[in-house]
Order: structure tokens, then sequence, then C-alpha cells
């Protein structure tokens, strides 16, 4: 399904802490944000593929998330690295403190 | 919305790559239409040779991926192995290497008089030398209704081919119940063997007389099929499919079974058609190249057009067509050194096929013919059906020309041996298939020579990897980096490993990885203490930026880290809640729904009436969907909310159970000599003393404990991670390393003691050794038979190592540090959102409040 990207802000940066992820909503849409231990910031379905488990409580670090039910883990760009299915991911970047996501 | 259902094997974050032609570029053009395993191993060969500076390389790939090694899709699909690990060659392998990749774009036709290659996305590529290693695509036989109006296959209908049909097949075995697999041949075999593994029913159809019947004569599919049924999949053979029937769902026509030629009906809703393959020959037949059942091609491989070389499975040499990596191997080799120089006379003469592999779970090693065809042709067959064993050779003029292993594999090195070499042949033949001697059964590794061959897929010899470990290499992923052995269907790995033991000669053989305390940082346990203490870090970024590959943090290590942090430093660790589970975050234990359970302390399971009618209105109050006794003797809400944890932390004014943590959890306890008329000592206090005493304490994975009055042992003292038990006149026997879970064990008698304060020490010394020395996730069931139930006696009885000083000063340092950490939350919440919904747009808890 693909339909015309638009950016969305959804919260302010520092409700994410550093290292951790929190959930954000655009419409009918949950996405969870992972501010990572360098300062980057990613996005992600806010649900894993595999049994609707909370991404956003998920462990993280520079090169996967862990879905924090079934350790299913994912690259950043979605891809699976435990044979679940892939997980959608968003662009997100930071524009004056506010958190834009790509939706 | 940018969805990634069909995420890239290998692929690029930034995309894919793309190298502009630079017109200055002096090198020979060399264009590969295919990126499989015969096309990619070609370019490596070359860049193996150098061949990098003098030839500009270009590989058109059919498929949007990397290259990935096409053999290991159905360990992918049985859920075995990780899509990760079958990829050959990412996106950026090719890249690095300056190998203008083009994934994803399918070659129309070649101008063989202009030396141009046309691809569907418009673009002419120039070469000097082509080479079509276009493989196979999966045989669709003619059935009525296989195919929709505009040609596609019925939705529900999928090949086993490529890694695209890997997934749909694993999506619909989540979704779906019913598979007919049609072929039983290897592919449809695998494919059966894992849809199963996948929890769905499989039937199997075959339209031949037996399972296998290309590789095995009857007797021998006869035992595959036995093994296969006992799997679970129904075999139907001499059945063939003539129709594809169909059900309209949600809008669409999907697979609903199929029609068998003698009528009967075998319901299904995922249809995985296995049966053969066909050489992918319609580039080569438009660009007016010589075609017969495949791509006609010499001793050189090279076609009817000059400069045009065909290789792998698209290949026809001298007749044959192979269907089988380790040609396709030999033929890019073969080829790689023509082009780069490297042996400017190199050929290929043919290959003889020996094959070793596992199909539906049983080894199967097949090689030449499987039958005799001569009068004088000698015969000889072990048959064994109830083991499911099958073996037989065929030998002419003292030569051996074929053999068949079913079920029992271990002569086939020698056996390939024979085959391709010729080497003379035991005068009792019955040795060719059983070691007579049964003194040293494993004639194996020892006495196999020096060039016999190890990996048939890589044709890597046993001299081979010796060379290797010669050279340092010893372990066994490293001798396949080296040697590449095993690094086709994996079926020698066993093999390999045997044979660096061997010439390891007992050294340095484990993989050191396995003695790794977490994943992300290279050091045993104990290294790791050392390091952290030497070096002073306090904090888990701290232990990645010191001691890890590059800094690197990695998820997957961070709550080991953190537990190992709290022992070693105690109070003076620097928390820091991303390195934290989620359990530990929010002090609550996560559920299938992304619901929390709070389970407030009950030491020793003694509660009261005011205790129990706060936790009564609290549920209440907060709806909890479930108020259930615990096996350790306390109460647990499930279905809570994140964000009203706290709030209910508040309400309850009661200490953390610390029912989710890798930590001492609860010290369950029987009425001792309160009530029981057989107590022969007060349990429930030693039980309650030993809760406030460790209660917190966190440890390499969980510990349960239990004190008993009485050998009747009500509360299961006996499989505890730590058992105590009254014998009576104040002696208590302390027991260790017992379970009662997926494992179950009863505990090691560690000593028998004359009072509580004994009691409290040795059970404070035994926690600290292990969790000095307990690998990260390793039980006391585990850790005590591993360090020997007689050293830990010796060293906690008789301080045989001299650390029990230590050891109680570090489990002091713990006690020490305890905070309750829902009243510590609840004071300064540990990090900004910490109970905030994970998500927001689901409604929690998703089960019925009872």
């Amino acid at each position: 399904m693909t339909t015309a990207l638009q950016s969305h802000v959804v919260g302010r940066v520092d409700e994410v802490p550093v290292g951790e992820g929190r959930a954000f909503t655009v419409g009918d849409t949950s996405v969870a944000v992972f501010r990572l231990r360098d300062g980057s910031l990613r996005a992600v379905a806010a649900s894993c593929p595999h049994a609707g488990g909370p991404i956003a409580d998920g462990q993280s670090d520079a090169r996967v998330v862990v879905c924090p039910l079934h350790l299913n883990a994912w690259r950043w760009d979605g891809t699976p690295t435990t044979g679940a299915a892939p997980l959608p991911v968003y662009a997100v970047r930071e524009q004056d403190g506010d958190l834009v996501v790509e939706v | 919305m940018t969805v990634l259902e069909n995420a890239v094997l290998g692929g690029r974050p930034a995309g894919l790559t793309t190298l502009a032609f630079d017109e200055t570029d002096t090198r020979a053009r060399v264009v590969v239409v295919g990126n499989g395993m015969a096309g990619a191993r070609f370019v490596e060969e070359v860049l193996d040779r150098d061949g990098g500076e003098h030839f500009a390389l270009t590989v058109f790939g059919d498929e949007p991926h990397g290259n990935y090694n096409r053999i290991m899709l159905s360990p992918v699909l049985a859920g075995e192995a990780d899509e990760a690990d079958i990829v050959l060659n990412s996106h950026d392998w090719y890249a690095e290497r300056d190998v203008d990749l083009r994934a994803g774009v399918r070659v129309e036709r070649i101008d063989t008089a202009a030396k141009v290659v046309h691809a569907a996305d418009g673009t002419a590529t120039p070469y000097d030398h082509l080479v079509l290693a276009t493989g196979s695509h999966s045989f669709i036989p003619p059935m009525t209704g296989v195919r929709t109006a505009d040609g596609s296959l019925l939705d529900g209908v999928v090949g086993f081919r490529t890694i695209d049909e890997t997934r749909q097949m694993l999506a619909a075995s989540r979704t779906h119940r019913k598979a007919v697999v049609m072929g039983g041949g290897l592919l449809g075999l695998e494919a059966a063997r894992a849809l199963q593994a996948q929890g769905m029913e499989v039937e199997l159809v075959h339209a031949m007389g037996w399972l296998m019947n290309a590789q095995l004569d009857v007797e021998a599919g006869g035992v595959v099929r036995r093994s296969v049924e006992e799997l679970g999949i129904t075999v139907h053979t001499g059945a063939m499919a003539t129709e594809v029937l169909s059900a309209r769902v949600q809008g669409t026509d999907r697979v609903a079974g199929v029609l068998l030629k003698d009528g009967r009906r075998l319901d299904c809703d995922l249809l995985v058609v296995a049966a053969g393959v066909r050489p992918h020959t319609d580039v080569a037949v438009r660009s007016g190249i010589e075609v017969e059942r495949a791509v006609l091609v010499d001793d050189h491989l090279a076609t009817d057009v000059p400069d045009v070389y065909a290789i792998g499975e698209c290949a026809q040499h001298r007749g044959t067509v192979y269907g089988l990596v380790a040609p396709a191997w030999e033929h890019a080799t073969v080829l790689a050194d023509r082009l780069t120089g490297t042996d400017p006379d190199a050929a290929y003469t043919g290959s003889r096929t020996a094959t070793k592999l596992k199909v539906a779970g049983v080894d199967v090693a097949v090689m030449g013919v499987s039958t005799p065809e001569r009068d004088s042709d000698e015969f000889l067959v072990i048959s064994e059906p109830k083991r499911g064993v099958y073996l037989s050779v065929v030998v002419r003029d003292d030569l051996l020309i074929g053999a068949t292993l079913v079920g029992d594999t271990r002569k086939v090195a020698f056996l390939t041996q024979a085959f391709d070499r010729g080497t003379p042949l035991p005068p009792e033949r019955i040795r060719l298939l059983v070691d007579l001697s049964d003194g040293d059964a494993e004639v194996g590794v020892a006495e196999m020579p020096a060039d016999s061959q190890v990996c048939n897929c890589n044709g890597v010899s046993k001299g081979a990897i010796c060379g290797a470990v010669a050279e340092g290499c010893t372990s066994l992923p490293k001798v396949m980096d080296a040697t590449r052995a095993g690094k086709g269907c994996g079926s020698c790995k066993g093999l390999v490993q045997k044979i660096i033991e061997w010439a390891a000669d007992g050294e340095l053989t484990v993989e050191e990885s396995a003695s790794w305390y977490v994943p992300g940082v290279p050091m045993p346990k104990s290294e790791l203490i050392a390091a952290i203490r030497s070096e002073d870090l306090r904090s888990v970024s701290a232990v990645f930026e010191r001691l890890a590959p590059g800094g690197a943090d990695d998820a997957k290590s961070k709550m080991g880290l953190v537990s190992l942090l709290r022992m070693v430093w105690g109070s003076e660790y620097v928390d820091e809640p991303d390195a934290k589970f989620v359990n530990d975050r929010v002090h609550a234990n996560i559920q299938r729904d992304g619901t929390f359970s709070v389970v407030p302390q009950m030491k020793g399971g003694v509660t009261t009436p005011a205790q129990l009618r706060k936790i009564a209105d609290v549920a209440e109050k907060y709806e909890v969907p479930m108020v259930k006794v615990t096996g350790g003797q306390r109460i647990d809400l499930l279905g809570v909310r994140k964000e009203d944890l706290p709030k209910m932390w508040a309400d309850l004014g009661m200490p953390s159970g610390y029912a989710y943590g890798k930590s001492m959890r609860t010290v369950k306890t029987c009425v001792g000599s309160d009530f029981c008329r057989f107590g022969l000592d007060d349990s429930t206090q030693l039980g309650i003393d030993l809760e406030t005493r460790f209660q917190g304490v966190e440890s390499p994975a969980k510990i349960k404990m239990a004190v008993v009055g009485c050998p009747r042992n009500c509360a299961e003292a006996y499989v505890k991670d730590v058992g105590v038990v009254a014998v009576g006149a104040g002696r208590w026997e302390v027991y260790v390393g017992g379970a009662a879970g997926a494992s179950v064990r009863k505990g090691d008698l560690l000593a028998t003691v004359t009072s509580t304060e004994e009691v409290m020490t040795l059970v404070g010394r035994f926690l600290q050794l292990y969790r000095e020395n307990g690998n990260w996730l390793e039980r006391t069931y585990d850790f005590v038979p591993r360090w020997g139930l007689d050293r830990v006696k010796e060293t906690l009885l008789e301080d045989a190592e001299g650390i029990c000083a230590d050891l109680d000063a570090g489990i002091q340092r713990s006690i020490d540090a305890y905070t309750d950490p829902w009243a510590q939350d609840l004071a300064t919440p540990s990090s900004p959102g910490q109970f905030r919904t994970s998500l927001p747009l689901t409604v929690l808890p998703q089960v019925p409040v009872r």
C-alpha cells in the first residue's frame, strides 16, 4: 500500500529519552520512535508484525531493535534478522525540537 | 506509507546499488546475466584472480536481492535458519568491489552482433565477454485452473525456488492450515517437511511410483516414504493432479484444493508446486544462441556465439544439464581460470555428481547409478526398512559405479573417494557399507586420505581443511571462512568439525564466542568482571565503549550486563534505563497483549486480611482482568495497563515481589512447626527471613527458594534453586541446583547445618558463587553440575579456594544496595514517559475481565 507521504509533528524530541523508544500516533497509524545512543532518530511500526508486540518497549542498538515479547529483531531498514515478517519503517527527523515523522 | 513488504536480502539501507558506467574505463567489460549460485560465484572467482584490475564487472539479477544461498531456503522455510544467515554477498559487497550489480533488472535480449545487452529497464550495456548464468525456474505442470485469466499463478499456488516464494509460504503457514505439496523429489520433500514444521497439515502428491525416483530405486524410496510418513505427512504416490480448485476469499480467488486423476479431491489452502525445474533459456533463444534442453556449451563453457558463455543450470554440456550446485561452481571456476588467463587451458569435462543431503530429516547420499545395468555388475544391498536404513552399492570391473545411502551415511567419505577416483575396493564388498570390526567403528577422519573430498559443494578436501588448521584456523567458522567447506548445503559440517578436532589434536577447537558472557563483548565472564573492575566501568554504555569491538552497543547483551554491573558495583552502579529490559524498566512482567502483571511481595507466602483487602480493592479499582494465586505463593494481578502501574503501587503500598526479574523471586514455605502436626522446625519464619535478606538480588537467571518444616516437602524445597529442609533437632539440610520447570531435577545436598544463621550464611555464599560464575541465563540446575557438586562443597564449606570472605562481602554489598523499585520510581520516575503506553491505538487489556 503506497500513498503519498506527509510530514507530521508527533511530539517533542525530548519525549524520547536517549537509548529508549516511545510510541506516537499519526491518524490511525502508530509509530515507535527511538533515539539511539548516538543521538540519531529511527521510526518503525509500533506493533510487531509477528504478534502485535509493543516495539517501543523493546531494546535497541545502532543496528537493530528487539521486540520484548519474543525477542524477534529487525535492522533499522525493517529487514528481520530472526525470520519474522519485515517491520515497516518511517522517515523521522528533528525540526526545532519537534519530532517529525513521514507517514 | 512505506511498508517493507518485500525486504531486500542483503540490501543497503540507503537504497540499492547503482554505479555509473565510467567511459574512461579501459578494462574489458564482463557482463554476467544471472546473480544466483553460478553467476555470483563466477564473479567471486574472477575477483579472487585479481580480475578486478582487468575487467569491469556488471551483474544482472532478476531478483532485487544480493546473492543468497538457494540451497538453504528449506531451512529458512522450516524456521531453522535465519534469512540473514543465507546471504552470501550483500549489495555492499558488490559496491565495495566495484561490481555494478543491477539487481531486480531482467535482461530481455542480447544483440550478439553489436555485443550489447538490452534490459527491461531500457538500458543497453555493451560487453566484451558475456556470461549466461540464468539458472532455472520452477516447472508448473499443465493443470486446469492453476493460472488466472492473466496467466499468473492462482493465489495460494507457489513454486519453491526463490526467497520471495519462501516468504510467501511462510506467510501462508501463519494464516492457513492445509498444504498440498506437488512433487516427491528433493525440493518437494523439503518443502513438505518445512511446512509441517511450521504447523501446517501437509499432504504430498507425487506423480511417480515412489519418492525421489530420480535418485533412488523403489526400495530406497520406500524407506524415505516411511520416514516422511512418520513425520505426520500424508504421501500419495502414483497420483497425478489434473485440476486446481479455487474458492473466492475476501474478493479474490484462492486455491481450495486439487483434483487427482483418479477422482480424489485433496483440500488445501496452499499448493506448493515442486515438480521439477526447467532451465531459463528464453534470453538465449531470443538472442539466437543455440539451445536444446539448455544452452549448449563446449568444454570451455563457450556457446556457439563468440564471447558468450553459459554456466550453471542453464548450460547443457556433453548432453547433461546439471541441477546441483557443485557442477555450477566448477563451471564458474573453469571459466574464471580461462577468462582471467590464470589457466588459459582450463577445461570442463563434466562432473561425476555425488550428493549428500538431508531429506525430510533423513540423511541421504547418492552417487552414480542406483541399480545394476549389466549381468556382470555386482550389486550389494542392505535394507532395514524398520530402522529407516537402505544401503546399496553397484560395482563394475572392481570399480564403484554407484552407491545409495539412506538413513546412515557414515561410509559416504570412503565411497565418494572410491567413486571419484576409482580407488581400490575391499575384496569383501560388505566392508563398503559397514564396518565389520566393531572395535574402532569410527574408521573416520584419521584414515581418510588427504585428497579425499569432504565438502562436495565446494570441492574441499580433507588436506585443505588440515592446511587451514595448520595456518591457525581452529574453529569451525574460521575453517569454513578460509576454505568454503560447509558453505554450500552444510551437510558436511559435522565431518569438517571432526577433521578440525583431529587436525588440531584437541587444541582450541571450541568456538571462542561460546565462552563469552554476552554476545556483544568478546570476553568470558571472569575476564569481563576483571576488566570492569580495573577500568572502573560502572554503566552499560561505558562497558560497550571500552570493551566491545568498535565500541558498538548490542541490544541483546544489555540485560546481561546490567545484571553483572549491579552485582559488581551494588549501589555504585550507574543506572541507564535503556540498558534494562522492559520488565526491569517498569518493574512488572510484560504479557502477550502488552499489558503487565503486578505481584506484590508476600514474604514466605504469608499474608494478612488487611493486605488481602487492599489487593482486592486495587484489583476492583483498576478493573484487573485476572487475579491469580501463583505457584510462588503470592497473588498476581494480570492485565494491567502500563500507565496504571505507578498508581497501583501507590494504592497497594506494598513492595515489589520481583516476579519479573532475573533475580531472587520468592521463598515458598510450609506452615512448619507453628501449626503442622508433623513440622519439625519453624520453616515459615526461616522462609520470611531468607526472602527479607535476599530480596531483589539479581543473578544470572531467576532464583526460586523454598523452606519446608519436614521431609514431606509440602513447599517443594527439593526442586528449588535453593531448598532448605528441617530434619529435626534444629538441623537443616540445604539443597542447591533443583528445578521443577521445563527441566526437573532434585537439588543436590550441599550441607546439613545446625542453625538458621548457618543456613543464611551458606545460602548467601552459594548465591554469590553462582552470581560470579554462572553464565548469563544459566540456571543453578546447570551451574551446579557444571561446576561440580564436590567443588561447590569444597569451595563453600572448606574454603578450599580461599574466597569465602569475598563471597560474603559480595552478597552483602548487593543486600545493602536493595531498594524497593516500586517505592523508588513512584518518588522519581527513572526516565520521561517511563509508564507511557507503547500501543497507543490498541485497547488494553485484550483479555475479558473474569
